[in-house]
């Protein structure tokens, strides 16, 4: 599904990522852990076509993101809260994002009704726009947001942080249930070893802009990655 | 301990956002701060001599105190819209080892250096000055100025106290309006009476004591108050306001365009800064009076072309030269989201045509001065709408400075770079020069005419311009992202 060419990224003499090859089948359910400044975001927004690479490209389902718009109909991210729109309500934000991958409201509406336990409802109905709401609420409704439309690869960068225990573990289902599905390729960032590693097939580490580790996950992949880490 | 505030309050000066801004930007900044200063100098000292002429009868100081009344109720008004009481500022010193009556201190005399304070000494000085060379007491001159200053902080901290409710605020207005209407229609003698009150300041140099009595206990009211309000979830609360959803549906009618156009319309209403916009430009409908009704000018039809391409284009510079900045803090959203970028310029494009006519349906009754204003206006609104708004969908893309929305609008200089200078030429300039030159070498009809002609051809490639201007918006994105992303610029 995504293929990563020679991809580097360079800031002045100073590389942020560096990855010859990368190919993540279609369907996988793909984690990216590393520390900060990894260039875990980085090899999101240069997917999302929001950076210029500075040699290489990816390929999103045979299309080449800095060429071409095309990917954008079967692909949704949420990255942090630059994603979303503070003087919207949830439910007009919904609506509108919608709107751009050609859903109607009943279409949200029944879509919104699958995530009323995710909400805990703290977010439909609670007459407040998103810049009003907690940082937790906010990434909840960018996160729902990002499945509207039936995308086939969703992109979440650190989903699991600023959640409450109850909602991380609510999330780590609804992120199973979608990587089962045969055609939608996830792709999960995270800080959280033991999320990380629950959720997602493969699991790649980022080492300052290089992939140090590739794993398929088993029962010792969590061992693994923390003595790396702890090492 | 104060030397430690006095050292924070340094430093969030010069390490503020309008410090790092481009040089070009603080140039422009200075001058026109020089040059408001300089006015209320000159008029400050000047005002002796005014009022000498028209009043030759009266001294200067009795008819400066007969209006002081008003002036003292037009700047409790206007403060309430200009001056907050910046609490927010005190949030990181909370858990620091200092006593919150100090913090309290501090935010309060802090307060008394503003910069709206400093415009009635900049007022009053001067004029004193002119009191004293023409040789006035000195001593009652002095103590009337160290009367003023304290009258200005207790206008200061008055305006801390009523800022909490606007009943405080309609109060003030319908005794500034009501006043005043005593006094035109004759009923009561406003200034009369208050002029020998305030008179008294300068003529009996014990009364200073009266206002600094009041300035004392305005601030120690203040004190009380804000000190026992020192908490997270008192005072330092920001404010959210209740969401009130709606899905215009009518948008729907504009096809893909729709919900770009919904989400336009709502930027607008629900953000402080760009709501600003649209009641600053349907003021500026009057601008047209002030030179209409003077005989120098009417004759004059460039002046007539500036009124015309500045009225009918007003939402169109205010509102436009900030796209797509206005859509900063989400920008990296609507590029990675599935957005024809295309119809989101559509959009913009749309709204400001609409804002352009209705501009022009405004300007109509300017015909009463004569068929030129209307004629002009009209040729005026559809170059603005053929050819101004391209160039300056045009020039948005190179925006790259973020706006945060729901920061004040009062001379917010937010997202603003030596572009939105440059704008102004080709939007104001060149169309005045062109109506200038056919209405010199042929006639005003002429000008007219190829005004509109202009505005026509560029109406009839505004799809082709559209599409270039895309283009030039997808081959600039990252610099925008990059751009928009840069925090307090």
């Amino acid at each position: 599904m995504i293929t990563v060419h020679n991809l580097t990224k360079k800031y002045g003499s100073q590389t942020v990522l560096n990855i010859e090859n990368l190919e993540i089948p279609k369907g996988q359910s793909f984690g990216l852990v590393g520390n900060n400044g990894a260039g875990k975001t980085t090899l999101f927004s240069l997917l999302l076509d929001l950076i210029q690479p500075t040699t290489g490209h990816i390929i999103n389902k045979e299309i080449q993101v800095n060429k071409s718009e095309d990917w954008k109909p079967f692909t949704s991210a949420f990255i942090d809260e630059s994603f979303l729109i503070g003087y919207l309500t949830p439910e007009e934000y919904f609506y509108f994002i919608g709107d751009l991958r050609g859903r109607n409201k009943a279409d949200v509406d029944s879509l919104l009704a699958t995530f009323e336990d995710f909400f805990h409802d703290e977010i439909l109905g609670q007459k407040k726009y998103l810049r009003d709401l907690s940082k937790g609420n906010q990434k909840k409704a960018g996160i729902v947001a990002s499945f509207i439309g039936n995308p086939e690869v969703v992109v979440l960068d650190e989903p699991f942080a600023n959640l409450d225990p109850t909602t991380q573990i609510r999330l780590k289902a609804i992120i199973k249930e979608l990587a089962a599905k045969d055609d939608v390729t996830v792709l999960v960032s995270s800080h959280d070893l033991i999320h990380v590693t629950e959720v997602c097939e493969r699991i790649v580490v980022l080492n300052k802009g290089e992939i140090v580790k590739d794993i398929q996950t088993s029962k010792e992949t969590l061992k693994e990655l923390e003595t790396f880490f702890g090492g | 301990m104060f030397k430690h505030f006095i050292k924070l309050q340094w430093k969030s000066f010069f390490r503020s956002s309008s410090f790092g801004k481009s040089v070009a930007l603080k140039i422009i900044m200075a001058f026109f701060g020089l040059y408001m200063l300089a006015t209320l100098i000159m008029t400050g000292a000047g005002l002796y001599f005014i009022l000498r002429k028209i009043f030759p009868d009266q001294s200067p100081m009795w008819t400066l105190s007969q209006y002081f009344v008003y002036w003292v109720l037009i700047e409790l008004f206007l403060r309430y819209f200009m001056q907050k009481l910046p609490v927010m500022d005190i949030k990181p010193l909370l858990t620091t080892p200092i006593k919150k009556s100090a913090i309290t201190h501090f935010i309060l005399g802090k307060s008394a250096l503003s910069f709206y304070n400093l415009l009635g000494i900049f007022f009053f000085v001067p004029f004193a000055v002119v009191l004293l060379i023409h040789d006035y007491p000195t001593l009652n001159v002095l103590l009337w100025l160290i009367g003023i200053f304290a009258a200005v902080l207790c206008i200061n901290y008055v305006n801390f106290i009523i800022n909490k409710s606007d009943k405080a605020l309609i109060a003030i207005g319908t005794l500034l309006v009501g006043l005043y209407a005593l006094d035109y229609f004759g009923i009561f003698e406003v200034k009369a009476f208050f002029g020998p009150i305030f008179h008294a300041l300068y003529a009996y140099p014990i009364a200073v004591l009266a206002p600094i009595t009041l300035a004392l206990l305005t601030y120690y009211i203040n004190f009380k108050f804000l000190r026992n309000k020192i908490f997270l979830d008192a005072s330092l609360k920001s404010k959210t306001k209740e969401a009130t959803a709606s899905d215009l549906a009518w948008t729907k009618r504009f096809g893909d365009m729709g919900p770009f156009l919904q989400l336009d319309l709502k930027l607008i209403w629900r953000n402080k800064r760009t709501k600003a916009q649209v009641f600053i430009s349907l003021l500026f409908v009057f601008y047209g009076l002030i030179f209409y009704t003077q005989d120098i000018y009417s004759t004059w039809y460039p002046m007539f072309a500036f009124l015309g391409i500045f009225m009918t284009g007003i939402f169109l510079s205010n509102f436009g030269q900030f796209i797509p900045a206005w859509d900063s803090t989400y920008y990296s959203m609507m590029m990675a989201q599935n957005i024809p970028l295309r119809k989101y310029l559509e959009s913009k494009a749309t709204l400001i045509s609409v804002s352009v006519v209705a501009m022009f349906l405004l300007t109509i009754p300017y015909v009463y001065f004569g068929w030129e204003a209307l004629a002009i206006n009209f040729g005026s609104a559809i170059y603005n709408l053929g050819v101004n708004i391209p160039v300056i969908l045009y020039f948005g893309s190179f925006n790259k400075k973020r706006i945060e929305l729901d920061k004040s609008p009062l001379g917010n200089m937010q997202g603003t770079s030596a572009t939105q200078f440059l704008i102004m030429l080709p939007v104001l300039v060149v169309p005045i020069i062109i109506f200038s030159i056919f209405n010199y070498l042929i006639s005003l009809e002429v000008a007219v005419f190829v005004l509109s002609i202009m505005g026509i051809i560029g109406f009839a490639f505004k799809n082709y311009f559209l599409n270039r201007i895309t283009e030039q918006y997808r081959k600039k994105k990252y610099g925008m992202i990059a751009g928009f992303k840069e925090k307090d610029n």
